[in-house]
């Protein structure tokens, strides 16, 4: 690891500032300084942003806000966000494992970096470590990559999986920067690689996130998150569906999915949610309807699976979203 | 005298020193004026280190040595085998030439003042090489696979070649047939204590503070690599935080430790990152294994043959049992084996728990389970049909053989009649539960050992003996077997482990370590109480230390193995496939159990790492330069917590009074072997697809 100097803030104010001048924000710090001590990571200078006051979890309205530094073992144990948005307490603990969900932030877990075991290899090429490297994982192993939103530069799949519910669910965040506050849609966040795979979100300097606010809607509580993966915890998703649907009178009348562990970013599917509408919820329904994500998916040598496992996965976390989790 | 200790469920004798952190492993043997070592590793597949960039790296901050093969002393490197070492070619001598034979190999080690500084100046280091393609994959058509040399003999412990009656042609005569390919993926050992040495020199005289289960081999292999003599180096390791096998040969790491203590006059500690325990440290080999059995339509086994290879580094020729067990577990004129080595650029595979039988099994209960189907017999009654009077292989009477009664009691525990023979027919809601279950089988080891026992004025006991212990309770066991043999309560007998100036012992490994230390602790406990007997009570200690071996008449004439039997039932997402195995349980024959509950624990750990190897283990090299890419623990998937559901483990009453005098034969591998070919003789039942490749993962099974 290389040395590094920590400092403790007290305002949002003094966060902001430090940050303005290249400091780099820690919270749980369970990527952050995993990252570090393999070298992948190298900032000079840390902010300890735990002390400030952004852990809140409160209910406004039907909406859901989420403070940046709430953990996530607490988000998904609070009793409101258990009973009125299930989607993103079952996101949350189907992630990581119980020690690192009682130290990761849900504002850090948005900027949680790329798995790509290359990714963290000095001795591989690799063009979001080192821009303009290569990409050893293209024509290397790439079972866990993604088959949408890639480029020739880069194929890592984002790997957070409540990013997928906040996606589904057009949540929004709230940051704070040198020049005020603006909010956007979560999904606003997330770049695709591209040819400039290193630049990985769109915040600007020194922007703090503050908050993330879920809006509720009639789906809310008609929403699941289905994470396939070999083992039953501590692993990334091969595929994962955050589906909800609101269902009145026989058909779907409004219906929100994202997927994880096959693009870029956290990939909404608009197209599907548009072929559910109006339609009764039945399993034929949503085979027709998942069929859609597969729309300009490029599978590379060693996720082909993927292209057989992401429609099912929606098929059944729709089919999911009608029981009780 | 006796007080019945052995058979107690004794808790550990050492569980408290371990939850209270009072247990110290090799790394906590810091030592004054310690300083740390850090490997550089090579980053190519094959070829040569053409430079290295030293001088910036000496001059960083605490640097205090940077070693590579152009300043490293020459190693006398005498030879020196032990059994646990491949029995052709020769250990890995490192920093003593430019060569780069695999990726991952010591190229160079740092020392610093400081763990941090070593680090950082060892990821500074800059090496150039030139380097090839090197070959990883056993299934590339350039590997050749060779005859293992030490296989050649007839008689030798692992032929390569045997064969009884006329296997081929019984096969191709068979009414009923199946042939099919296996293949099992390279594992790494993971255990959660990595490898670790402190080595300190004092003149002439070395002291390693080292992970190892084979302290006294430890001791004179690094005594042959320095050219000093075997006494004037000292391992020490009285506690081992699992190894499952990577600890039993000596790694380079320890030589890298010990040189760079010399090089810089002080105590240097050297722990191997997780990543660099997929390096130098050993795995179990990846192997491809055809299996192919004939029968008669009423389920009567008429041949097997069975071709296994498996891979090994360029170096040496890695052995382990994979055809051994086909050659007894069934009746059947007609065998042929046929084993083979596939030379890769690879460090050399090691033993990994049920080596070589895990494997082997695998092949063999998979395709027995296949016959099952073909012939519509239910698989145990196609095994009891196959059941041998004697070891045809060996053409011995089996010492004693539990493997029925192991059947009868698991099917029934387990509730095997609840099962519909259909493959696809049982369901519970929308998920297919399948049912499956293998024999299992392990060799009943026994070394020659050695012990002494010392009674104190007090009434109490000393025992010593340079085993080890790496988790199975090896400390409470042998207490048990000492108290009850000297007629004392356990609190009063105090065993000590894991020196190399102890009376020696064989490996820990090999599941021998109860018959034959235990055999030998029996017998110093009945020497010294003889001795006291002879001596007129003076107030002083009376000493004796004592050997064990296996009556070699009884060896000659008894064919020696524990059996078992494991039943598992798994559930398979139709819709997305994932595979969750829901309860398993196994029935073991091991002649006597001396503590139930350490027993258990054991059988419940291997059945965990059999499961971790049907369902999630392995290493995967990528081919263009043979780097592991999975080198992690979030990467190489084993089952956590949520993974591991119901494991039952049960013991037939078995008495065997040829294996030793204490009745036992081994456990630690047994409880491995057969729970990878149950699962997945459950997951054909579940699913209909049959998967002959492990480990079995979702993309396997996701279109049936
Ligand atoms: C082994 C392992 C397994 C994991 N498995 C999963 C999984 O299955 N699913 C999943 O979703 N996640 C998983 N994670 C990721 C984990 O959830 C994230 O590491 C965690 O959420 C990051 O939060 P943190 O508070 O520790 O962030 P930190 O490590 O402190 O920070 C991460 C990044 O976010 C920035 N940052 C943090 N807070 C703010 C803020 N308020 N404003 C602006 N920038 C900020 C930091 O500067 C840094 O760049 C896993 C992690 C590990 C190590
Ligand atoms: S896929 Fe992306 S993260 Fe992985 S090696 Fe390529 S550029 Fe790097």
């Amino acid at each position: 690891m290389l040395p590094f100097t920590l400092e403790k803030v007290t305002s949002v104010q003094a966060a902001i500032a430090a940050a303005s001048s290249g400091r780099r924000f820690i919270a749980g710090g369970t990527t952050l300084i995993d990252l570090m001590r393999e070298e992948v990571e190298r900032p000079e200078h840390l902010v300890d942003i735990n002390t400030l006051p952004l852990s809140e979890i409160r209910i406004e309205g039907s909406d859901l806000v989420i403070g940046a530094l709430a953990r996530m073992a607490d988000i998904a144990a609070h009793s409101d966000v258990q009973r009125l948005h299930p989607l993103v307490a079952e996101s949350l603990i189907e992630g990581a494992s119980p020690q690192l969900r009682n130290m990761a932030s849900i504002g850090g877990n948005l900027l949680q970096r790329v798995r790509c075991p290359y990714f963290r290899m000095h001795d591989a090429p690799c063009n979001k470590r080192t821009p303009n490297s290569g990409c050893a994982a293209i024509d290397g192993l790439n079972a866990g990559h993604a088959i949408l939103g890639t480029s020739n530069h880069c194929a890592a799949t984002h790997p957070s999986d409540v990013a997928v519910a906040l996606v589904a669910l057009d949540a929004t965040m709230q940051v704070r920067g040198p020049r005020g506050e603006r909010s956007f849609p979560v999904e606003e966040l997330f770049r695709l690689p591209g040819d400039t795979p290193h630049l990985e979100h769109t915040l600007l300097p020194g922007e703090l996130i503050l908050a993330v606010r879920v809006p509720g809607g009639p789906y809310s509580r008609r929403a699941r998150y289905l994470k396939v993966r070999d083992r039953a915890s501590y692993e990334f998703a091969l595929v994962s569906a955050a589906a909800a649907l609101e269902v009145g009178d026989g058909v779907i009348r409004q219906a929100r999915l994202a997927v994880g562990g096959v693009g870029t970013r956290p990939w909404r599917l608009r197209t599907v949610e548009k072929a559910l509408t109006g339609k009764a919820p039945d399993r034929k329904i949503f085979e027709t309807a998942a069929r859609l994500a597969l729309e300009g998916a490029r599978p590379l040598s060693g996720n082909h699976y993927k292209l057989e496992l992401l429609p099912r996965t929606i098929v059944r976390a729709l089919e999911m979203t009608g029981e009780a989790a | 005298m006796t007080t019945n200790v052995i058979g107690n469920p004794l808790p550990r004798v050492d569980g408290r020193a371990k939850v209270t952190g009072a247990a110290r492993y090799a790394a906590d043997f810091n030592q004054s004026g310690q300083v740390y070592a850090v490997i550089v590793a090579a980053t190519v597949g094959l070829g040569r280190v053409t430079g290295i960039e030293t001088a910036p790296v000496e001059k960083m901050p605490g640097v205090v040595a940077v070693i590579t093969h152009r300043n490293a002393p020459r190693l006398p490197y005498a030879p020196h085998k032990s059994y646990i070492d491949p029995a052709t070619g020769e250990r890995l001598h490192v920093l003593q030439d430019d060569q780069v034979r695999f990726y991952g190999q010591p190229v160079a080690i740092v020392v610093a003042d400081t763990l941090d500084q070593a680090e950082r100046a060892a990821a500074a280091l800059r090496i150039s090489y030139t380097a090839e393609r090197p070959l990883v994959d056993p299934a590339d058509p350039k590997a050749r696979p060779v005859v293992p040399e030490a296989g050649k003999q007839p008689d030798a412990r692992l032929p390569a070649d045997t064969a009884r009656g006329n296997a081929d042609r019984a096969l191709a005569d068979a009414p009923a047939k199946v042939d099919e390919i296996y293949e099992i993926a390279r594992e790494n050992h993971n255990p959660m204590e990595p490898h670790a040495t402190v080595a300190a020199w004092n003149g002439n005289r070395l002291t390693l503070w080292s992970k190892s289960q084979f302290v006294v081999n430890e001791q004179a292999e690094i005594a042959a690599v320095f050219g000093v003599p075997p006494e004037n180096v000292q391992v020490i390791c009285p506690f081992i935080g699992g190894a499952f096998g990577t600890s039993l040969r000596t790694w380079p790491h320890v030589t890298l430790a010990a040189m760079a203590a010399r090089q810089v006059g002080r105590p240097v500690k050297l722990v191997l990152t997780r990543k660099q325990m997929f390096f130098t440290t050993g795995h179990r080999p990846r192997t491809l294994q055809r299996m192919a059995l004939g029968a008669t339509a009423d389920g009567k086994l008429t041949s097997i043959v069975h071709e296994g290879t498996g891979e090994t580094s360029r170096y040496e020729e890695f052995m382990e049992a994979l055809t051994s067990v086909t050659r007894f577990l069934y009746s059947t004129p007609n065998v042929r084996t046929r084993y083979r080595l596939l030379p890769l650029d690879i460090g050399t595979p090691n033993h990994m728990r049920g080596p070589g039988e895990a494997s082997g099994v695998f092949a063999l209960e998979c395709a027995v389970d296949e016959l099952s189907y073909k012939l519509g017999i239910d698989p145990i009654d196609l095994r009891r049909r196959n059941e041998p009077a004697i070891d045809e292989g060996e053409n011995k009477p089996f010492s004693s053989r539990s493997l029925m009664k192991c059947h009868d009691l698991a099917a029934e525990r387990f509730g095997w009649s609840r099962r519909s023979p259909q493959p696809r027919s049982m369901r519970d809601g929308r998920l297919l539960v399948g049912m499956g279950m293998a024999s299992a089988s392990y060799p009943a080891f026994h070394a020659p050992a050695n012990a002494r026992a010392r009674l104190l004025p007090d009434g109490a006991a000393e025992i010593e003996v340079a085993a080890s212990d790496m988790g199975p309770g090896t400390y409470t066991s042998m207490t048990q077997v000492a108290a009850e043999t000297l007629g004392l309560p356990v609190e009063r007998v105090r065993l000590s482990l894991g020196r190399s100036d102890y009376p020696p012992a064989p490996s820990h490994g090999g599941s021998w370590t109860m018959a034959s230390v235990g055999s030998a602790i029996r017998a110093a406990c009945i020497a010294v109480q003889e001795e006291a007997a002879k001596r007129p009570r003076d107030g002083r200690p009376v000493e004796a230390t004592a050997s064990a071996q296996r009556d070699p008449d009884a060896a000659a004439r008894f064919s020696m193995h524990s059996f078992g039997a494991v039943f598992a039932e798994v559930a398979v997402d139709p819709d997305v496939g994932t595979i969750r195995l829901r309860r398993a349980v196994g029935a073991y024959g091991i002649g006597r159990v001396v503590n139930p509950r350490l027993a258990r624990s054991q059988c419940i750990g291997g059945m965990i790492g059999g499961m971790g190897m049907a369902l999630m283990e392995r290493t995967v090299l990528d081919p263009r330069d043979g780097r592991p890419v999975n080198a992690h623990m979030a990467d190489y998937l084993l089952p956590v917590n949520l993974d591991i559901p119901q494991l039952e483990a049960h013991f037939v009453e078995e008495i065997d009074p040829h294996v030793n005098a204490l009745g036992v034969k081994g456990l630690g591998e047994i409880a491995l072997v057969g729970m990878a070919p149950a699962i997945a003789n459950a997951v054909f039942h579940a699913t209909g697809k049959r998967v002959r490749s492990l480990p079995i993962r979702i993309e396997d099974v996701l279109t049936v």
